[in-house]
């Protein structure tokens, strides 16, 4: 399972920063957003995997998830939402006042 | 407390006063004067202390484990500063409610003032350096507004710039020699440091921390080289002039060689440094000032001189010196101030203030004239005169010093010259102005000012005479609190009093004097040969030039730097990032896989991850078509929410899913007014190397999370399951983490979360774009954009999610839940309304404006966090307890569910915020559309 997960994480990785590396606005926005999944996954597997233990406080449970991870990617998957809102409308602004949607600019 | 409260006063009353302002001119004139009258009230009962010797210091306990708290001090310096700053502001601030046109900003005016009141208290009342260099700071900043203030002038701006630029990097060398002075001492406070001044003068950084010190200083009170922003920034109105260049601005430079003297002086480098900058000053002060032709001018270079002056005192250094000094900081604060309220009263009259214009204005204000020539009297050191005093233990002190060097005679002939030049031209300032034939062409015929615009200049007039021939029974409790503040020692034993027998100061002041009005009278042809050279002599020529050469080399920089291309820069920064991981990793041995057991894989688990891998590489390969490519990119997201099912995260599991439904949303509105296709413009060769970059960075990450992956687990997760039932009174311990242990972060985070809101706001508001008339491929819009079904299940479906939201809101503290998911849900069900029914329809319905709703927001979470604070508890602090409700049984009540439920409102009311107002652009897209051309096709 933990090379399953290795193999996606680096994949959307990968796919994140091709996408990342294209000419347009859109694309890039689209590599951003695949970054931002393989961060949070990234960032989420420091607490290792476990199955059917989820942090939450119970008697007849015998281990827990680590919380820590996940409280951290909680805030980090909203806050990716609102880069993504802030980056698209950039987007949006540099085609109104640029006339094209090129990341440098120019046509 | 009443040292802070006084500081803090009259940078609340700004606020006030720039309110109060909308009331009426002279509301604002009324509230800035009471402002500075409650500064005084904080401070009157704390009088007896310095006056009896005892320095008294205040402190707040701020950050003890870093060692920084707020301390404030009051000792006798501090004290002179803070009568000199308030008197003379409520002077100046009685003076202005005349001076301003009808046209100009009275609150403006004021509000900065009061700005600039309080970071001049901060300065002289702080007892800790690093604070008093914040305070320092602030006055660079306020005083450039100030002199900013009719910023539609390039003058004024200009002037500004060049005071802000100066003292700025006055300010920075300062911070160094703050600094080095606290890792020579141990500490940042006066007390220590003024106790350790040989340890100080003896400490082999004790050179550069000299320096940096005097950098600072010397850029504040205008000292040579430094010494021309001065005269620009008299491009800001009179009473700002009178202020900033009599009593407070100028005079902190001077302040901070007489706050630090106990500390630093008392070497050969000081002697040197600060006696040559100050006799430098001095005198070329005193030359420059006869030839300016605008009063305001040789008003300024009188000032830059009388700094000097004091200065040279503190230089010279012997106690009598910094007695004479201090003396003369209270005399010229009290007759400069009079005179730029004067120079202002005959600019205010006359319309200019050219001295080759005015002439003969005595006929017209013979009573402004009678108090110009006293307070001009007073700067040409004429007895009884309160100038004169200072001057004369000045010339003192001048002599001693001489007797001893064997250069002593050139000090001599450099002071008297000065000396003669100030008395030339304090008579240029008089005769001139006042007689010397008629005036030519003024723009207005003169006449005495109003009653009240007179006053301030009465008082302190009235001053200058009783400082002038009372000098023992008006001025000498203050200078010796002041002085003894200064030396931190016994005072030697001096006398104030106006006749000491035929001494050679005295023989000096009477040189000067004539010799000044004999340079007086052959001015003429001094003045045509200064005109001619002028230009040759304009520091400001070499400012230009440094700051052209400074702006030349952050341009080459940059360009170096910045290509100006995203693609680039990214390519570089990724490729440089992969090769950082592999140096990291290719010399330290460390072996890939590491010793824990491994999960088996199953059947589920596998075919999700082949729909994620073949989804993902189908969005990289089609992601010219853009609205495909976004679809597919939607299922990718819906599968990292499984991983998180699987892996035991219900609360992650949840927010992916409800942000993945948001951020499509959010990406098919912005689609909309994007091209739907991106052009094949990148070469088959390029593709290829980023391909491969691609590849080389996903497989390092992806080897990165396996070793992770497979190695032991030691976390301090443990500590947060233990202590979240016991201390934050949650059994979800996510929650408990995000709005209890760690509670600090989450309303960072927040406020990032409204910053992002408000900031797409701004940027659409002004937007303007047009969508495409036809789809992707060539077919008309659907008219039909709210199908009826659709439409009234997410009408029914509303109550029903809001209910789902108030419930997983409520519950989250011990189950998967809490604001942000709650947040989500109802932004989720709110947006569909959107969908559904439109933009208009939902928007007449639900017309809440959602900046209250994140203001509110912020303001809940803060406040809980502040609510623990008064209790006495560290900020964030949560209490719980249990109520039994009828019906529903066992509640639990957290402070902590008050800050959750601020982080809801802040969640919902930034992704409303966002996507409404994306929305909204449709509407007025198609608003301009129908109204424009074709209302008619439906």
């Amino acid at each position: 399972m933990e090379a399953l997960l290795a193999v996606l994480i680096g994949l959307l990785t990968a796919c994140g920063v091709y996408l990342a590396l294209r000419g347009r606005t859109f694309p890039v926005v689209l590599g951003l957003t695949f970054l931002s999944y393989g961060v949070n996954l990234f960032l989420f597997s420091m607490g290792r995997l476990s199955i059917g233990q989820p942090p939450v406080i119970n008697a007849s449970a015998v281990a827990y998830a680590d919380p820590v991870p996940q409280a951290l990617v909680l805030t980090a998957i909203v806050i990716g939402f609102a880069m993504t809102a802030f980056v698209i409308v950039l987007a949006l602004k540099a085609r109104a006042d640029l006339g094209n949607d090129h990341v440098d600019g120019q046509n | 407390m009443n040292l802070l409260l006084a500081v803090l006063t009259p940078f609340l009353g700004a606020i006030l006063v720039a309110w109060v302002s909308r009331f009426g001119r002279s509301h604002a004139a009324w509230a800035a004067g009471g402002v500075a009258l409650a500064s005084v009230a904080w401070l009157l009962p704390l009088l007896s202390g310095p006056f009896a010797g005892v320095t008294l210091v205040q402190r707040l306990v701020w950050m003890p484990s870093v060692g920084l708290d707020l301390v404030f001090r009051l000792d006798g310096l501090g004290l002179l500063f803070a009568g000199l700053i308030l008197g003379i502001g409520l002077l100046v601030i009685l003076y202005a409610r005349y001076y301003l046109s009808e046209r100009d900003s009275m609150g403006r005016l004021y509000a900065y003032l009061l700005l600039f009141m309080g970071s001049m208290l901060g300065v002289v009342l702080s007892e800790n350096l690093i604070q008093l260099l914040i305070f320092w700071e602030l006055t660079s900043l306020s005083s450039f507004l100030l002199i900013a203030y009719w910023r539609e002038r390039e003058m004024a701006r200009t002037g500004a710039r060049m005071a802000l630029a100066v003292t700025g990097a006055g300010g920075l060398a300062l911070l160094g020699g703050i600094l080095l002075l606290g890792q020579i001492t141990g500490s940042y406070e006066l007390s220590v440091i003024l106790a350790s001044g040989d340890l100080i003068r003896a400490h082999p950084l004790y050179l550069p921390t000299l320096i940096l010190v005097l950098l600072g200083a010397f850029t504040k009170s205008a000292q040579f080289p430094f010494h021309f922003w001065l005269p620009h920034a008299m491009a800001a109105p009179t009473p700002v002039s009178a202020y900033l260049h009599s009593a407070t601005m100028v005079k902190a430079g001077v302040f901070l060689l007489a706050r630090l003297f106990p500390a630093l002086s008392g070497t050969p480098e000081w002697f040197w440094l600060v006696g040559g900058a100050g006799l430098c000053t001095f005198l070329l002060g005193a030359i420059t000032a006869l030839f300016k032709h605008d009063l305001k001018g040789l008003l300024a270079y009188s000032t830059i001189s009388h700094l000097g002056l004091i200065t040279l005192l503190f230089g010279i250094g012997t106690p009598m010196a910094v007695v004479a000094g201090v003396f003369h900081i209270i005399n010229h604060a009290i007759f400069k101030a009079s005179l730029f309220m004067a120079a202002g009263i005959i600019d205010h009259e006359t319309g200019t203030r050219d001295m080759r214009r005015i002439h003969g204005l005595w006929q017209f204000m013979p009573f402004t004239a009678t108090l110009a020539m006293v307070a001009a009297a007073s700067m040409a050191g004429v007895p009884l005169f309160n100038g004169f005093l200072s001057k004369e233990m000045f010339f003192v002190e001048a002599v001693e010093l001489a007797s001893h060097q064997s250069f002593g005679w050139l000090l001599l002939v450099a002071v008297t010259v000065a000396a003669i030049f100030a008395v030339a031209y304090s008579l240029r300032f008089i005769h001139d102005v006042f007689f010397s034939g008629p005036p030519t062409d003024l723009p207005r015929v003169p006449h005495e000012p109003p009653r009240w615009m007179k006053v301030p200049v009465e008082v302190l007039v009235v001053l200058c005479l009783l400082v002038g021939i009372f000098p023992a029974q008006t001025v000498a409790p203050l200078l010796s609190v002041a002085a003894a503040g200064t030396l931190q020692t016994a005072l030697p034993e001096y006398s104030l009093a106006i006749w000491h027998g035929f001494t050679p100061a005295l023989w000096m002041s009477v040189i000067a004097l004539v010799g000044g009005v004999l340079l007086y009278n052959v001015r003429r042809p001094l003045l045509v040969w200064h005109d001619r050279y002028e230009d040759r002599f304009d520091a400001r020529r070499v400012y230009n030039a440094l700051l052209q050469g400074l702006m030349a080399v952050a341009r080459w920089v940059t360009g170096w730097l910045d290509v100006g291309s995203l693609q680039r820069m990214v390519f570089v920064f990724v490729a440089f990032a992969l090769i950082l991981g592999w140096s990291g990793w290719s010399g330290s041995g460390a072996v890939l896989t590491g010793s824990r057991p491994l999960l088996p894989v199953d059947g589920v688990s596998l075919l999700a991850a082949l729909v994620l891998m073949l989804m993902s590489i189908a969005v990289v390969i089609l992601h010219r078509q853009r609205f495909t490519a976004l679809i597919l990119i939607g299922v990718v997201g819906l599968v990292v929410s499984l991983i998180f099912v699987k892996f035991s995260a219900p609360d992650l599991a949840l927010t992916q899913l409800l942000v993945e439904a948001v951020t499509v949303v959010l990406l098919l509105l912005a689609l909309y007014f994007l091209p739907q296709h991106s052009p094949a413009e990148s070469h088959p060769l390029r593709r290829s190397r980023d391909a491969l970059l691609a590849l080389l960075v996903g497989g390092g990450v992806g080897a990165l999370a396996w070793a992770v992956l497979t190695r032991p687990h030691n976390s301090i997760g443990d500590f947060f399951l233990a202590n979240s039932v016991s201390g934050g009174g949650g059994s979800n311990v996510v929650n408990v983490i995000l709005v209890d242990f760690r509670g600090f972060d989450t309303l960072g985070e927040i406020t990032v979360l409204a910053l992002a809101g408000l900031a797409v706001y701004a940027l659409l508001e002004t937007l303007r774009l047009n969508g495409p008339a036809q789809d992707a491929d060539g077919r008309a819009w659907n008219w039909d954009m709210h199908p009826v079904i659709m439409a009234s299940f997410a009408r029914l479906l509303l109550p029903l999610a809001l209910l789902v939201s108030v419930f997983i809101l409520l519950r989250g503290h011990n189950l998967p839940g809490g604001g942000f998911i709650a947040g989500l849900v109802t932004a989720v069900a709110l947006i569909m309304q959107y969908l559904a029914n439109g933009v208009a329809w939902t928007h007449s319905r639900l017309p809440v404006n959602m900046h209250p709703v994140i203001g509110t927001g912020l303001t809940i979470a803060t406040l809980t966090g502040v609510g623990s604070f008064v209790v006495g508890y560290p900020f964030l602090t949560s209490t719980f307890g249990h109520v039994e409700w009828p019906l529903v049984g066992d509640f639990e009540l957290a402070s902590a569910m008050a800050f959750d439920l601020g982080v809801y409102l802040v969640v919902v009311g930034a992704t409303l915020l966002i996507l409404v107002h994306l929305g909204l652009m449709h509407g007025k897209e198609s608003e301009r559309k129908t109204s424009g051309r074709d209302r008619g096709v439906r």
